[in-house]
């Protein structure tokens, strides 16, 4: 077991704070893009209330509530399957529909108290928004469509525009952009007012992948200069492990569980939050080296050793996914085989999924195995016992976190 | 020919056009935007004249601004003289008449304006009014000028209304169509096929522009 690396993985070491990307070195830090020394707390951001309820025609009932701080630049993630009512209460947040009951309340400002009838307009909640499809105004070029929302004479957009990489695209109009300069041309018009909170409703999700990993990159890297706290409603947990610092659940219509990314992904609340997040572990980890298509991944003080998909500089922070069932036990080291990664562990706790068992371990971070009745019997599993966890390096999936 | 009832019909046809685009936007606005559940009878009511004898509603207007009613005797102790058989009755009327061609078109292009587009731009802190103005409209723009020239074009033919509200008085009140329907009575059949013709292929011009309009009336990309 390692010493207290900033990397360490173990139960504490997945309570980030709430806000807190995974920390990074300084040398990993980009040049212009977070300004916030990587290291020191986060500032406290503005506090986010909801707690809302509608009801449908459909007989959807909606009845959330989120209670969150929101960091300067960090990104809070309202992830859940498609019909969970994400989408709704991010645009009863915006302003654009309203709840038949309960209220929002964002920083000291009352957005909305259905029972005190107090309700602001979008257009006095200072929010910018991103749909889905990027709804540039056709008749408009890219240059006027980001100074929509800007008063003349104030707030120049070229620094975002440059930031976003759509700064010589100015004379275009909507229609001659492609789907990835129309989505940043998007993200400039709604930050260029400077909103207060920053919301987005799948932005990416029509995007080809790799237009969509520098999206998240860049997306990142900007809220991040600009301190602006963002929103982000996604059923990808792709998207949600790589942007995402917290992660509020939600399943038919309620808020099942909420933390930071990474103790929700590592210690689903329940079978429906576990299902809809996916059956993997996911750890933090950093990436240490690269070279013939291994790559090396320190979580906490173990080593992985993981099959070079996208090539990872060393120093870029991961997300290291394990599905249990890919988790092979046994008694002692064993060097047979191609299995890469052999990991000391203690099991901590057994339990029976049906006609396997979940084995719960310890190996530095927090780690599953699901093996059958009778291996169980054969290795003679209980709490406490020494076994190895065997891990292929090609059943080890990154997200990076840029 | 009958210029004179030429002249006096492309003035009432612009009269009414001017008239209907300065009251038609703002009807079909609200028409759009309004959440009242009542606003069916707005539009009930703005959809009549298309089902409504001219007749009909032509003597509506006659008793409306005649002496009878409080409209007519206040205008007529403005202006010295009642409205009937007047221009400014022929207006009403026609504004009337023509109402439908020029809101339905509009609100129809208001209405069909990606709603996302105006979330966007509330969100960007622009109000309503001006997001009409700034998004709504340009985009609209299609449907702008096909209320413009089906209210041009219906007024430019209208005989019944006419009839009712202004009579037949040479240069003030006797219009095209009434000019061609007085030939036709005094036999003159020639003078009524050269008024015919001409109004028939004024009509077509207009409309036929008005489509080939349409289909690239939006800004074109620029290369």
């Amino acid at each position: 077991m390692g010493e207290a690396s900033p990397l360490t993985a173990g139960p504490n070491r997945l309570r980030q704070g709430y806000g807190g990307p995974p920390k990074r070195s300084a040398e990993a830090e980009g040049p212009a893009f977070h300004p916030t020394e990587s290291g020191l707390p986060s500032p406290k951001g503005p506090g986010l209330h909801v707690d809302v309820e509608r009801r449908f025609a459909s007989g959807f009932h909606l009845s959330a509530a989120i209670d969150v701080e929101l960091a300067a630049g960090s990104i809070l993630v309202l992830f859940g399957p498609s019909g969970a009512g994400k989408t709704t209460v991010l645009r009863q947040i915006a302003g654009l529909e309203r709840p038949d009951a309960g209220a929002i309340r964002f920083d000291d400002e009352v957005w909305c108290d259905v029972a005190r009838a107090v309700w602001r307009a979008p257009q006095e909640r200072r929010i910018g928004l991103v749909f889905q499809e990027p709804t540039l105004f056709p008749h408009l070029t890219v240059r006027d469509n980001m100074q929509y929302g800007v008063r003349p004479g104030s707030d120049p957009v070229e620094e975002i525009a440059k930031l976003l990489g759509v700064a010589d695209l100015g004379d275009r109009y909507p229609r001659e952009l492609s789907g990835g300069e129309a989505r940043r041309v998007a993200l400039a018009r709604a930050l260029a007012p400077r909103p207060r909170l920053l919301l987005l409703d799948e932005p990416f999700a029509a995007l080809d992948m790799p237009t969509r990993a520098r999206l998240r990159r860049d997306v990142r890297g900007l809220l991040h200069r600009m301190a602006t706290p963002a929103i982000l409603v996604t059923h990808d947990r792709v998207e949600a492990l790589a942007m995402g610092d917290a992660v509020v659940v939600m399943i038919g219509g309620r808020v099942r569980q909420s933390g930071s990314i990474g103790d929700v992904f590592s210690h689903p609340a329940d079978a429906d939050v576990a299902a809809s997040l996916g059956v993997e572990a996911v750890v933090p980890a950093r990436v240490l080296s690269a070279s013939r298509g291994v790559l090396e991944v320190a979580v906490g003080a173990v080593v992985l050793q993981v099959a070079e998909r996208d090539p990872l500089a060393p120093g870029t922070d991961v997300y290291a996914c394990i599905r249990a069932e890919d988790v092979t036990l046994g008694t002692q080291l064993s060097t047979h085989a191609s299995t890469r990664n052999h990991l000391a562990a203690r099991v901590v706790s057994i339990t029976a999924e049906g006609p396997v068992d979940r084995v719960s371990l310890d190996c530095g971070f927090a780690l599953d195995a699901l093996i059958t009745h009778r291996s169980r019997e054969e290795l003679n599993l209980t709490p406490g016992v020494q076994v190895t966890a065997a891990i292929k390096a090609t059943n080890v999936h990154l997200v990076p976190r840029f | 020919m009958d210029y004179s009832a030429l002249w006096l019909s492309v003035r009432l046809a612009a009269t009414t056009t001017l008239v209907l685009l300065a009251i038609g936007i703002p009807i079909a606005y609200w028409i759009v935007f309004s959440t009242w559940r009542g606003k069916f009878l707005v539009e009930a009511i703005v959809a009549l004249p298309l089902v409504l004898p001219p007749t009909v509603l032509g003597f509506y207007v006659l008793l409306a601004i005649g002496p009878l009613s409080p409209v007519g005797r206040a205008y007529a102790r403005l202006a010295g003289h009642g409205l009937p058989f007047t221009f400014e009755g022929l207006v009403i009327a026609s504004v009337l008449y023509s109402m439908p061609f020029a809101v339905q078109p509009f609100s129809a292009e208001f209405a069909s304006v990606d709603r996302r587009l105006l979330e966007a731009s509330w969100s960007l802190g622009v109000s309503r009014l001006e997001t009409f103005r700034r998004v709504v409209l340009p985009l609209s723009v299609r449907g702008l000028v096909t209320g413009i020239v089906l209210s041009f074009a219906h007024t430019l033919g209208e005989f019944g209304v006419v009839l009712m509200v202004g009579g037949n008085l040479p240069g003030v009140t006797r219009t095209v169509s009434i000019s061609i329907y007085d030939a036709v009575q005094s036999l003159d059949y020639a003078a009524a096929s050269r008024t015919s013709l001409l109004l028939l292929i004024a009509s077509f011009v207009i409309l036929a522009s008005t489509y080939s309009l349409q289909r690239s009336v939006w800004v074109k990309p620029r290369h």
